[in-house]
């Protein structure tokens, strides 16, 4: 942006002023010592997970060794993740397209606010609101689908008396992601062309024509990546899910009973005040593969992110 | 409809209206949605009370009624297309708000239940040596300061300083992968921030150090990709006007920065850093693991475990004593307080982008 100043200094050869220098080594070392933190962040979860992967299996909690006490806890965050943005995705792409196509000008900034405003809310708080509040709500409807889509494994029951499910949780999870996604994606459909939007209008579409027309295949991007993103903080949250889940370990599909397989996160939350020895570096190990899993996924999404604004250039 | 003769199509200025010549669509009238809406709110108010009134029911109905109604109407009416687009239409405002209620449900849910010992007590008094009723947050609070204070301390230079590397020097593959792993470190889990804070500190301090300062640097790791975009972007938005007419007077390019690009940018920086600490002030399991809690006032980061209002929350929800009322009452009015130091910073956030900008003329 304001390599104008540098070619000029260098062109010229200029004396070079030590302030410049140590300004710029300042500002570089910032970058770098970033960079030294996120592998710092790896470098350390390795080295005090180390004893958990040579320790004998016994010593595992569960005593069926790491690999057997980590993946039921895979299983669950991802469960629980993926259900979470089967809710949430096309909601937020509904109300992305209101904020920015159907409501007023005026209410369409105020909602904009309020959006990121939920979106700043702490997550201990949507825990607690999915235990007092959710979790008894849900106790009609989840009786009713064991009653009635009982043969549908989902539902297979028997419903759990607490609501305190993962269907419960994916539930809570999806109210907490939904104003993420829907700031990702109002923020690329409001970078439609207006061009684009008026030329369809004045071709005669409709509403809904001009949003399959221009709005989708200009955003149609950002759903994927902000969906990503709002995965990535399904698969890391931790309070909401350890308030709002009761969690007794192992797998299972059956999303409304009372037997529900934990997250990493919240299983972390939940056991390590109360944990020692060996027990600590398993946590510490479950939660370095929570790492690599939610790195993966942002990588993803940034990836996608970045060739969309590569794309946008242009028009 | 009335069936004009083929042969003689009439001149559309002397047709009574409702006379169709189908040289215009039909369209339903003004008040149709309105019309439509009161009807099925109607017929979905009998079904319920048939069926033994529930809410999510009645709400159900009204809208699969409306919008079934009103696309059966207007395809009818209107034709096809017009009628897609009116269901849509219906689709998309009812998905609005059906997500607004939980939204709703969540923010008067905190405000009925923290009301309770929303008082002075709360903010004045710890919980030392407090069993059942009584005691207060004060603890907490200044837990919650400390730790977010120097997590902010932290983040702000090393964010704004890799904000201007990126801006104003940086070229090549150093800058790239900053740039790339400064996004990646925007999705890092909070407790893994917290496991690499204790981490560290078992490492460097020897086994079981949790105290406030490893809680802030558990949420600096949070904070400082959040601080390092927002700036990067307000630094960007600085015209180069401004560093060209600098440089032209023979400024050194430290002193531009420091003197033109950062002040012209101070207002989009600091809103970025405000809501930067609204992002990590609520933040719970990092402090958790990397700070734990106690009863008792402590202001002193470096030695001892701190509560923050957050951790605070969560064991007086987590265990409470019996009876378990006073702790639960507890527990939701630190969640409140929690929520309105979120509203205020993100208010405070608003304003100084709003009063402080610099004013652009175009």
């Amino acid at each position: 942006m304001s390599s104008i100043g540098q070619d000029a200094v260098q062109g010229r050869r200029a004396r070079k002023r030590p302030a410049d220098q140590a300004f710029r080594g300042i500002t570089t070392g910032a970058g770098v010592l970033i960079l030294v933190v996120l592998a710092g962040v790896a470098a350390f979860l390795l080295i005090e997970a180390w004893p958990a992967f040579v320790a004998p299996a016994e010593e595992i909690p569960g005593e069926g060794g790491l690999v057997l006490y980590i993946w039921p806890l895979v299983f669950g965050t991802l469960l629980a993740a993926a259900l979470a943005l089967v809710l949430a995705a096309p909601l937020a792409v509904l109300i992305a397209l209101f904020i920015t196509h159907y409501a007023p000008r005026r209410l369409a900034q105020l909602l904009g606010y309020v959006i990121d405003l939920l979106a700043a809310v702490p997550s201990i708080i949507y825990g607690l609101w999915g235990f007092t509040v959710l979790a008894p709500a849900t106790l009609t409807p989840t009786g009713w689908l064991a009653e009635n889509l009982g043969f549908i494994p989902l539902f297979a029951g028997p419903a759990s008396t607490t609501g305190r499910t993962m269907f419960t949780t994916a539930l809570v999870l999806a109210v907490m992601i939904l104003p993420i996604i829907t700031a990702v994606i109002r923020e690329a459909f409001l970078q439609t062309p207006k061009l684009y939007e008026e030329a369809a209008l004045a071709l005669g579409a409709t509403r809904l024509e001009m949003i399959r027309t221009a709005v989708l295949p200009f955003g149609g991007s950002s759903i994927l990546s902000g969906s990503m993103l709002g995965l990535g903080r399904a698969l890391g949250e931790t309070m909401a899910v350890a308030i709002v889940l009761s969690a007794s370990g192992g797998i299972t599909f059956n999303l409304i009973s009372s037997g529900n397989p934990a997250t990493i996160a919240a299983n972390i939350a939940l056991e390590f005040p109360e944990s020692s020895g060996v027990a600590i570096d398993a946590l510490i190990a479950s939660g370095l593969v929570l790492f690599a899993i939610t790195l993966v996924v942002n990588m993803i999404a940034r990836a996608v992110i970045n060739r969309r604004t590569d794309f946008s250039g242009a028009s | 409809m009335s069936t004009p003769t083929k042969s003689r199509p009439a001149p559309p200025e002397t047709d009574p209206p409702g006379d169709s010549t189908r040289l215009v669509r039909g369209s339903l009238p003004r008040r149709a949605s309105w019309g439509a809406l009161g009807a099925a709110t109607l017929v979905a108010a009998v079904v319920a009370a048939l069926t033994g009134f529930s809410v999510t029911l009645f709400v159900l109905l009204v809208v699969v009624l409306y919008t079934a109604g009103m696309y059966v109407w207007s395809r009818s009416a209107e034709g096809r297309r017009k009628a897609a687009d009116r269901a849509f239409t219906s689709v998309v405002t009812s998905a609005f708000l059906i997500a607004l209620t939980p939204l709703i449900s969540v923010v008067i849910t905190v405000i009925s239940r923290g009301a309770e010992r929303f008082d002075g007590k709360f903010f004045s008094y710890s919980m030392r040596g407090v069993v059942g009723d009584g005691g207060g947050a004060y603890h907490a609070i200044t837990g919650t300061l400390i730790t977010s204070g120097l997590a902010t301390l932290m983040s702000v230079p090393i964010g704004l300083a890799t904000a201007v590397y990126l801006v104003e020097y940086g070229r090549g593959r150093l800058a790239k992968s900053i740039t790339f792993f400064v996004d990646v470190m925007t999705g890092i889990p909070s407790i893994v921030a917290g496991l690499f804070a204790y981490a560290l500190f078992t490492l460097v301090f020897g086994a079981g150090t949790i105290n406030g300062f490893a809680g802030a640097v558990a949420l600096s790791v949070l904070m400082i990709p959040i601080v390092v975009r927002s700036s990067e972007e307000m630094i960007k938005l600085v015209p180069d006007d401004l560093r060209e007419a600098a440089f032209a007077l023979g400024t050194p390019k430290w002193k531009v920065i420091l003197r033109v690009v950062l002040p012209t940018a101070v207002a989009g920086i600091s809103t970025g850093v405000t809501l930067a600490i609204a992002r990590v002030v609520g933040e719970t399991a990092p402090l958790l693991i990397a700070t734990g809690t106690t009863a008792s006032t402590n202001f002193n980061p470096f030695s001892g475990q701190m509560a923050t209002l957050s951790v605070f929350s969560y064991y007086e929800y987590a265990s409470p004593g019996v009876p378990p009322e006073p702790y639960l009452a507890r527990a939701w009015t630190a969640a409140l307080t929690l929520m309105l130091i979120v509203m205020v910073l993100n208010l405070v956030a608003r304003s100084i982008s709003l009063f402080f900008a610099p004013k652009t003329r175009s």
